[in-house]
């Protein structure tokens, strides 16, 4: 008896699934217009801030512009997460989104594993070369591969040295300028650091990719640690050593920085807690940090031996292989609209990023912004001195590799030479797997 | 119901709803077992023969190249020796502090409930918001850790960013998050044994530590190989606390089992040695299970 009525509500509802099904399909396929794009756009939040409001706000405005197209914003957690979301969505046989911010370093792993498309065609329609000179040289060091070009600059960064200048001032120093070159900075954080602990003269971290600030160093001794392929790298050369030395310095020699690994999110807090003279720290976070300092703050170029050096940083838009062609036509659009010169001298104020291109800087609303807020000119006018970030195949093991090695070096268990020699012969090994 | 008369009755076939019914109960369970531990236990060991990463994205077959490549590698090595580090040293001390609290509040006290929501309260926080309230802790110069120390007039230290230190900081909070919970285990099993015996151990004149000694730990002997098993298995699966924390760092002094395969698929996409690292990590589990069930079965006699 009972089993006779669950097999009733059994088929009433299958017979009611079928029905929705069916008139789903067929819903969709008399309303579908050939206008209709729905876009789907994964970004990350690496900064502080309000990050998701500021995109919901670019994507109503680019609905606006663009009727038929609609974007749906997914917050895909930090890089790592959007880049593990992704390529495993692949890998899975899964609709990866049709646009996604990801590191700019990111592209050969994109590359191999077949995840992207290049844009060459589309570049090509909008004026090639023209198109492309309109941004900063240096944020398409890491689009270009293989002859394509497989992005274009979105979120671009360079660490900074933050500098309080109250602190400056009291300690006899030139409150104008920040340190020109290691040297310098070592003498104006031995002015700055305080014998009873409560202030240190720099703080620079150590933790989660710690390459990177590293990589500060190498570009002011006139090096870098990227190879001339992305399967090479450059760890060993003397130049770098000498900066992994310098950096180990800091704390170890001239006692101006606290010992061990120190924390990227702590910085911020410890530099508006006046509880550090001067840090070093990504552009992206200008914004807050001029919100929360209850100071004067400057803001100057990090530097090496020889001067001032930077790498570049931050995600660029990809739009992902495999979308449907009228997908890719309006993912284009929407790469267009978000590398543009309003939307990123907008996004540049609001959080610190890089404007992608010089002409953002000219737009009226950046001209009144930069008036009031100096500090924000010192990023984009640094970038001459700014190189690429370090990229390679299987990026992020080749990233630890050299993080390892700061760190080992930065806590005392190895010396520079021997630890960077051994980040050469591992990152070597695991990249000989690649032919080019 | 039916279950003497099946026995008794020879050649008789039992009734087929009553031979079908049991098998219909189980197999809930063992389709789950099957799909979400028995495959992809069966998958993880097939795919650890193979070569599948970001060179190689066409699975090649390798036979135990990934073990071997593991096992030449100074830094799994490492990975290794730091998990049996945070087992050896964070179980027994979380299984006797257990132990001991219990005993402990195991009696009449004022206040009764709330000594006991204080010593279980770390396990009802989700592992994630207690290693970031750590992580607060920890900080150099205005973590509360150091901010006690600096009261103790001790040096504030680095917990979280020295190679040293990194580890141990990990453990005092792993044992921190699991004392109060296996605390549990040990008062239901204090509450469970029948009273007549301490009364008579009171009237022969047995101390409270003879009691305990020659009584209260052989009587829970059951339960402490069952509470150390679980410990055990939980030092093996430490995660949240790393990722968190640490990351892994300074240079892998953190970087255990469970995080290094983590990391290794979904960071660094090498399909195949993560899941090499995966049947080791089986295999130890496994190994250590059989070896602790064999002995609770020959041990726990007093029921």
């Amino acid at each position: 008896m009972i089993a006779e009525q669950w097999r009733r509500l059994l088929a009433a509802s299958a017979t009611a699934v079928l029905a929705a099904t069916l008139s789903a399909c067929g819903g969709s396929a008399a309303t579908a217009a050939p206008s209709a794009v729905a876009l789907t756009f994964y970004y990350p939040v690496a900064v502080p801030g309000p990050i998701t409001q500021l995109i919901d706000g670019y994507i109503s405005k680019f609905e606006q512009q663009n009727p038929g197209i609609t974007v749906k914003p997914v917050l895909s957690g930090g890089y790592p997460d959007t880049l593990t979301k992704i390529e495993t969505t692949i890998k899975g046989g899964g609709t990866p989104p049709d646009v996604a911010v990801m590191l700019s370093t990111d592209l050969y792993s994109l590359v191999d594993s077949n995840a992207i498309q290049p844009l060459d065609s589309q570049i090509a329609a909008a004026g090639g070369n023209n198109y492309l000179n309109g941004f900063y040289p240096a944020f398409l060091a890491n689009s270009r591969y293989q002859g394509h070009v497989w992005s274009l600059p979105f979120q671009r960064s360079t660490p900074v040295l933050y500098y309080n200048r109250d602190m400056f001032q009291a300690a006899g120093l030139d409150p104008t300028k920040g340190p020109a070159n290691y040297q310098e900075m070592v003498a104006d954080a031995q002015k700055l650091t305080k014998p009873d602990g409560s202030t240190w003269g720099i703080e620079i971290s150590s933790d989660g990719i710690p390459y990177w600030l590293f990589q500060s160093f190498v570009i002011g001794n006139g090096a870098n640690v990227v190879g001339s392929a992305p399967n090479q790298v450059s760890f060993d050369t003397p130049q770098v050593v000498s900066a992994l030395q310098d950096f180990a310095d800091l704390s170890a020699k001239y006692h101006v920085m606290p010992s061990g690994i120190l924390q990227w999110a702590n910085m911020p807090n410890d530099f508006v807690a006046g509880k550090a003279a001067m840090i070093w720290h990504s552009s992206g976070s200008l914004a807050n940090i001029l919100k929360q300092a209850k100071f004067n703050v400057g803001v100057s170029y990090t530097v090496g031996e020889q001067g001032f050096g930077a790498p570049t940083g931050g995600g660029n838009l990809y739009m992902l292989k495999g979308i449907p062609a009228d997908h890719q036509a309006a993912a284009w659009k929407f790469i267009q609209f978000m590398s543009s010169n309003d939307i990123q001298a907008d996004w540049s104020m609001h959080t610190g990023y890089i404007a992608a291109s010089p002409a953002a800087y000219q737009t009226a609303a950046m001209k009144a912004y930069l008036a009031k807020t100096p500090q924000a000119s010192v990023a984009p006018d640094g970038i001459e001195y700014a190189k690429a970030e370090l990229a390679a195949h299987d990026n992020a093991q080749v990233q630890k590799f050299l993080g390892d090695a700061v760190q080992a070096v930065l806590t005392g268990k190895s010396d520079p030479s021997s630890a960077l020699r051994s980040a050469q012969q591992q990152a070597t090994q695991l990249l000989s797997a690649f032919k080019n | 119901m039916g279950r003497p008369q099946r026995f008794s009755r020879l050649g008789r076939r039992p009734r087929s709803g009553a031979a079908v019914l049991p098998y219909l109960l189980v197999l809930p369970t063992v389709f789950f077992v099957a799909v979400f531990t028995l495959w992809p236990t069966v998958r993880v060991a097939y795919d650890s023969l193979f070569l599948q990463n970001e060179a190689v994205q066409v699975p090649q077959f390798t036979g135990l190249g990934n073990y071997a490549a593991l096992f030449a590698d100074p830094a799994f090595r490492q990975v290794l020796f730091n998990t049996v580090i945070y087992v050896i040293v964070t179980v027994p001390i979380s299984v006797a502090l257990a132990l001991v609290i219990a005993l402990a509040l195991n009696r009449r006290l004022r206040a009764l409930g709330l000594f006991r929501l204080a010593f279980f309260y770390p396990a009802i926080l989700p592992m994630v918001s207690a290693a970031t309230i750590w992580l607060f802790m920890y900080a150099p110069g205005y973590g509360l850790v150091n901010v006690f120390l600096g009261i103790l007039h001790l040096p504030g230290q680095n917990w979280l960013g020295s190679p040293d230190l990194a580890l141990f900081a990990l453990m005092i909070v792993g044992v921190w998050k699991q004392t109060g919970y296996f605390m549990i285990f040990y008062l239901a099993g204090l509450q469970g044994l029948s009273r007549e015996i301490f009364e008579a151990a009171d009237l022969d004149g047995a101390s409270a530590i003879q009691t305990v000694r020659h009584i209260t730990l052989p009587l829970l002997a059951g339960m402490t190989l069952f509470v150390t098993t679980i410990a055990v298995v939980n030092g093996f699966e430490t995660v949240d606390q790393t990722y968190i924390m640490t990351g892994g760092g300074p240079t892998n002094a953190t970087t255990m089992l469970l995080f290094d395969i983590w990391q290794t698929l979904f960071s660094f996409f090498d399909l195949g040695k993560a899941s090499a690292m995966s049947v080791i990590l089986i295999a130890v589990l496994l190994i250590f299970t059989v070896v602790n069930f064999s002995h609770l079965e020959r041990r726990a006699t007093y029921e």
